[in-house]
């Protein structure tokens, strides 16, 4: 009946990785708990024998620009990537989700590596990271690889990452150049739980009036966090205005494959308010990378 | 196992870990620091919030292992930590004195989360604040007093002068030396401690932990229940079945139709009825033992809605059919009224169930005594009531049962009926070992009865000027699978149905019906909530017909002194909503001179606001005939206090405030002269239920003729004593003086005991007599009535609501506390707007959809509007100092406010709560593309 049975509180990553492959019994990494410790308890969860806390591991901890990378620990509590000038500098959309995730006691636990592992296709950290870029470093027995942020899904819940084997250590995310920046914004509906019926991430870089690159991410638009790689592509240098927006739009709505989810969001309603929402969001990135 | 090194409030420990432990367990069971409340053990509420090395954080999901080498600070540590001595800090004073204390139990949470706040930031606006305190709920929802306190507190620590009190609190129109003046509630600074007890905050020696098995099928036969791993397991003091039930099989408010437990053969009627109960040595064995237990059963349809249960050949509930209660209201002649009148309209409502969400989740202990007696430890909402019902159970006289209530964290209707109150008495009795029931938020979110879901129909009548001459109304109200208070709640419903208006032809029915959902009882609102949705919508619509203001078209139908209600009641005095409609009304073109006109905001022209008005109105006390009785005793001590008790209930609403006041004002002695005991059901006398908004005007009363019997008998001896004319006698400032003489009541103690007289008055008080619904005449002895404003931001293209100002305006008689009122009236207009907004009990197929917090959403502060109150105060000359209740009508108005509001903005009508944004969005598109 209790939760867990063994706890450890590894200090290296090498040791948590050695941890999980050693446990007497079905074990997981814990960054948070926020998703974990209400699974287990809700019984939506198989029993954990073995508990891996990573917040004791200083790496995971560790916010900081790396070459021309900002690094973003998969243990940083939600509420310190928000509060960080660092990412507030170089990726403005992650501020904006790390702030928007639950209520600030939830958020000085919640993380984003657990945000990721989770693997809902409309997290709010995910969201952001997928349109930044981000690059997961990710740990296993053998060693250590770097994995392009999309492929880190399988499917609703469903992470790439083996949980009883591998651990996300942290995110890389590219440096802001000039004339790039981002924008994360999410519509919610007041009843039922506190997950985002749509949510929008947009990073660009422009060329005086032309959209030089462009990412959107939009959640859930998929089985996974959906880039709208079709509008991107559409959108590419050409000029931004409210013609080439709808054809951006069109191409979105063409590639999306929004779903209804039961007593929260109908498809039909989100496919009538993603374009909205992108605007939001795409007007302002587009503003602030002047 | 490893060791847990931490600093808790500044003290040092070292413990072995335990597998599976939380902070908050840790805290809580092991430091016995129980200020750290829970509520949920979902990350939901933050009734559960420490700081560890200074970030709030929710206890409840983090593991006590990672606590190693961390300094945790409880509320219990933030006395003493900013002076030498345990001094309040600037932030609990600020919450005490600016009445942002009710039930308390969110209470230590919204304190932590503020100094954590405060620590950062000692100068945060409003939107500081609000954003700080997000996941933090408040379900008595003073959100506006909290934040005002806070801002208060970090004044104070800025400048380092005393807490500064509230000023926009206007003291009662009625002029008494205490009452009506704005007190603090004598047991907010307990709360704002930590060292307030509620009923899980207790243990005793020797308890052992139960845990109940629930059926979890929704309609079927119990045809098989083995109880044998359960027992076997180690650490299992006891496995109880309905075999067990050692008297009556049932338990119930009015109708005996629920069964303690349901046994072989039986029927099961609902997911929460409990089949077995175990008690063992800790709360996992007990939750182990329940998983042990297996149960077999002839399942059968489930009736899911009263229109449902009501067809023919529908499978019956219990024995009587599915129909618990027909209601009927006759006044005049349909027929003659629509037709002479000039339009009629006719819609159809629904409101689904809804939850109270109380933070506390419920829990009973039952402790033997050596004697034979029991004690039940329990927080409820009708302490006597539970002694009746476990008594009947147990098979014993009612004395052989002492219920000794606890301190709410909320009750709002929900902790009226049994829940673990007759469970822990059978397994304490067998066991003869002190039993404590905890539910947690699941168990209390399936178990425990709600908010009734209706459907309503209303066929208005009504003349060209807009003068209301006919009403029809037909009512289909789901009360679950068993009665609780249903006959009530829905009669109340089909009674205000026709709203707070005189017309003269009304006509309403009411199937009041039995399903296989959980049941539904009292709610703040009782059923008047649900009917003033519909009728007020129907008033908005009525209005554009007939193409007069929605503000005159209310005036012009409105109840005034010598309207005769749709029960055929006369109101002979205390009517004030044409003067609550005209404040409203005032206040609301002050902000908006075109309040119903959409106004687009200049810079995003899909947010348009406009503003909704309604109005309501609420009995205060059982009537319908039943006797309203309340008893009190007033006592005077050696020392010269007083004391006052009634086994009546506090829930957080603050009747011990009036209470005390009330013996402070008629005993001319300061508030802090008078201590309040109430809801033991051994040492008080009995209030009656707590509910109906009646215990201001029962117990008030009660209180109040006690304390002026008390002074009557001093009044006598000392008359006689010193031979003076007993209109010499005078009572001021805590001195009696006598022609000359002034004594202290401490004095006034010596002389009475001296000549063998015991200064101590028993006074019950019986409210005056009602009439039964169907025989005319006086229904309720006392209305109060409510009007509110609402001002709300539709967006277009998503349909999101936001309501941005409430003006709320209650005649409530007269003011006895102003500081509590204003904590009753910022509370009743948040649980409005959840009830319309956020708010929406699910059950699918009689499953419980919504059984966590996390499904079920109550309102945040960031939801919280402006809110304006303004107090009217029409007395009734029966009620205490004129006053009448205020609990219910606060809460009533505000959803018609908001949903009038969206069809001023948008021009979507709902006919359905809660408000759901994408159908607001949907017929807008649907609109745009058919344009
Ligand atoms: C009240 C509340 C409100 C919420 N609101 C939001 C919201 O608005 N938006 C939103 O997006 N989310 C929200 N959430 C969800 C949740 O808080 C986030 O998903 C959070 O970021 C999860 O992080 P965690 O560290 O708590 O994860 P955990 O619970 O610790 O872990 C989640 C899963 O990931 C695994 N895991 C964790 N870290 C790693 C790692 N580094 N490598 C590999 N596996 C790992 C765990 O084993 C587990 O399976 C909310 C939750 C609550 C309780
Ligand atoms: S958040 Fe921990 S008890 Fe509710
Ligand atoms: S005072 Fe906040 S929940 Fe009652």
């Amino acid at each position: 009946m209790n939760l867990w049975q063994e706890y450890k509180s590894p200090t290296s990553v090498a040791e948590a990785v050695q941890d999980l492959a050693s446990a007497a019994g079905p074990a997981l990494p814990i960054a948070g708990g926020t998703d974990l410790m209400l699974d287990l308890r809700q019984g939506n969860h198989p029993p954990v024998h073995t508990l891996i806390d990573l917040t004791f591991i200083p790496e995971m901890s560790a916010l900081e620009l790396r070459g021309d990378e900002l690094y973003v620990g998969a243990a940083v509590p939600v509420n310190q990537v928000a509060l960080d000038p660092l990412v507030g500098t170089h990726a403005q959309a992650l501020t904006e989700a790390a702030n928007l995730i639950a209520g600030p006691q939830v958020r000085n636990t919640a993380t984003l590596g657990g945000n990721v592992a989770h693997a809902l296709p409309a997290a709010d950290g995910t969201i952001a990271l997928t349109a930044l870029d981000a690059v997961a470093e990710v740990a296993g027995a053998a060693g250590r690889r770097r994995m392009p942020f999309t492929s880190l899904f399988l499917g609703p819940g469903k992470s790439a990452i083996d949980k009883t084997k591998e651990i996300i250590v942290g995110f890389y995310l590219p440096i802001a150049r000039p004339h790039q920046a981002s924008c994360f914004k999410r519509i919610m509906r007041p009843q039922g739980v506190a997950l985002p019926i749509l949510n929008c991430a947009v990073w660009l870089e422009r060329d005086g009036d032309l959209v030089r690159d462009i990412h959107i991410a939009v959640g859930p638009g998929g089985a996974t966090p959906f880039r709208a790689t079709e509008a991107e592509a559409f959108l590419r240098g050409q000029s931004f205005n409210d013609e080439t927006f709808a054809h951006a739009l069109d191409c979105l709505l063409d590639q999306a494959k929004f779903r209804t989810s039961a007593r929260r969001a109908s498809a039909d309603y989100r496919r009538h308010i993603v374009g909205g929402l992108l605007k939001d969001v795409l007007d302002t990135a587009w503003k602030r990378a002047e | 196992m490893s060791t847990i090194n931490l600093s808790v409030n500044g003290k040092q420990y070292s413990l072995e870990s335990i597998p599976g432990e939380t902070l908050s367990t840790m805290l809580r069971e092991r430091l016995r620091l129980t200020g750290t409340k829970i509520g949920c053990e979902e990350a939901e509420c933050g009734a559960c919030t420490v700081l560890v090395d200074g970030q709030p954080m929710m206890s409840c999901v983090y593991p006590a292992e990672r606590a190693d080498g961390k300094t945790i600070v409880t509320i219990e540590g933030l006395a003493q930590r900013v002076h030498e001595e345990m001094k309040l800090h600037p932030l609990q004073d600020a919450f005490v004195e600016h009445g942002a204390v009710q039930c308390g139990f969110c209470i230590p949470g919204q304190i932590l989360t503020a100094y954590a706040l405060l620590k950062r930031n000692p100068n945060p606006d409003s939107a500081d604040i609000r954003f700080a305190l997000k996941d933090t709920l408040c379900r008595c929802a003073g959100y506006p007093s909290i934040e005002n306190a806070i801002l208060a507190a970090a004044q104070a620590l800025r400048t380092g002068e005393p807490v500064q009190k509230p000023t926009h609190i206007p003291d009662s129109i009625h002029e008494h030396k205490t009452v009506g003046h704005s007190h603090l509630r004598p047991e907010a600074v307990e709360k704002v401690t930590g060292e307030a007890l509620y009923t899980d905050d207790l243990k005793f020696d020797g308890m052992l932990y139960a845990k109940a098995k629930r059926a979890m099928i929704p309609h079927g036969f119990l045809k098989k229940l083995d109880i044998s791993k359960a027992k076997a397991l180690p650490g299992v003091a006891a496995v109880l079945t309905a075999e067990d039930i050692p008297a009556e099989k049932n338990h119930g408010l009015v109708i005996f139709d629920w069964p303690v437990m349901v046994g072989i053969g039986e029927r099961v009627r609902y997911v929460g009825d409990a089949l077995a109960i175990v008690a063992a040595e800790t709360q996992e064995i007990a939750e182990q033992a329940v998983g042990l237990i297996e149960a077999e059963f002839d399942l059968q349809p489930v009736i899911t809605n009263p229109v449902q249960a009501r067809q023919e050949g529908v499978p019956q509930i219990h024995e009587k059919g599915n129909l618990l209660k027909h209601i009927k209201v006759r006044k005049g002649d349909m027929d003659a009224g629509f037709a002479s009148a000039d339009v009629i309209l006719e819609h159809t409502f629904h409101t689904p169930t809804t939850d109270h969400a109380f933070i506390e989740p419920e829990c009973s202990i039952g402790v033997p005594l050596p004697d034979g007696r029991m004690e039940i430890y329990v927080g409820s909402q009708i302490p006597y009531q539970d002694r009746t019902q476990v008594a009947r159970v147990m098979g014993w006289p009612e004395e052989r049962v002492r219920v000794v209530g606890q301190l709410m964290g909320g009750g709002f209707g929900g902790k009226e009926d049994i829940m673990g109150q007759i469970h822990v008495a059978m397994l304490a009795n067998v066991t003869q070992r002190p039993v404590k029931l905890l539910f947690d938020r699941h168990e209390s979110l399936l178990v425990h009865p709600k908010r009734h879901a209706t459907q309503i129909r209303v066929k208005l009548g009504a003349k060209k000027d807009g003068r209301i001459v006919a009403m029809e109304t037909e009512l289909y109200g789901d009360t679950g699978a068993y009665a609780s208070l249903g006959e009530k709640v829905m009669t109340r419903a089909t009674t205000h149905s026709a709203g707070p208006y005189d017309i003269e032809h009304v006509r309403a029915d009411c199937y009041a019906m039995y399903t296989n959902n959980p049941p539904a009882g009292a709610f703040r609102g009782f059923g008047v909530t649900q009917s003033a949705f519909a009728v007020e919508s129907m008033m908005d619509m009525l209005a554009d017909t007939v193409g007069v203001d929605r503000v005159e078209l209310r005036r012009m139908n409105a109840l005034h002194v010598g309207s005769v209600t749709n029960t055929g009641q006369v109101l002979n005095e205390s009517v004030g909503l044409t003067e609550c409609i005209d404040r409203v009304d005032a206040e609301m073109r002050k902000h908006t001179p075109r309040p119903f006109a959409p106004r687009v905001d200049s810079a995003n022209p899909n947010l348009v606001r406009a503003w909704g008005f309604a109005s309501a109105y609420k009995n205060t006390g059982l009537g319908g005939g039943a006797p309203d009785i309340s008893g009190a005793d007033v006592e005077l001590y050696e020392d010269g206090t007083f004391q006052v008790r009634s086994s009546a209930a506090e829930l957080g609403q603050g009747l011990v405030t009036v209470m005390r006041l009330t013996v402070a004002e008629e005993m001319a002695v300061a508030p802090e002269q008078v201590r309040v005991l109430v809801m033991d059901t051994d040492l008080a006398p009995n209030g009656g239920p707590t509910t109906a908004s009646r215990q201001t005007f029962v117990t008030g009363n009660a209180s109040r003729y006690a304390a002026k019997t008390l002074r009557d008998q001093i009044t006598a001896t000392m008359a006689e004593k010193f031979d003076v004319r007993p209109e010499q006698i005078r009572y001021e400032d805590g001195i009696v003086h006598v022609n000359g003489h002034s004594m202290t009541y401490a004095e006034i103690y010596k002389e009475m005991t001296a000549i063998g007289q015991q200064p101590k008055v028993r006074y019950e008080y019986e409210a005056p007599k009602t009439m039964p619904l169907g025989e005319g005449g006086d229904m309720h002895f006392a209305f109060s009535f409510g009007v509110q404003a609402a001002e709300v931001e539709v967006n277009k293209l998503t349909g999101e609501v936001r309501v941005l100002k409430v003006i709320s305006a209650n005649d409530v008689g007269m003011a006895v506390n102003p500081l509590g009122l204003q904590g009753q009236i910022e509370g009743g207009v948040m649980m409005g707007l959840g009830n319309c907004l956020t708010e929406e009990f699910i059950v699918d197929n009689g499953n419980v959809v919504t059984d966590h917090l996390a499904r079920y959403r109550v309102p945040g502060i960031m939801l919280t509007p402006e809110i304006t109150s303004i107090i009217v105060e029409h007395p009734i000359s029966s009620g205490p100092y004129g006053a009448k209740g205020v609990g219910e009508i606060c809460s009533i108005p505000t959803t018609p406010a908001i949903t009038n509001a969206i069809y001023n903005a948008v021009g979507v009508r709902i006919f359905k709560t809660p408000v759901d944004q994408e159908m607001i969005a949907r017929e807008l598109w649907e609109r745009e593309e058919t344009k």
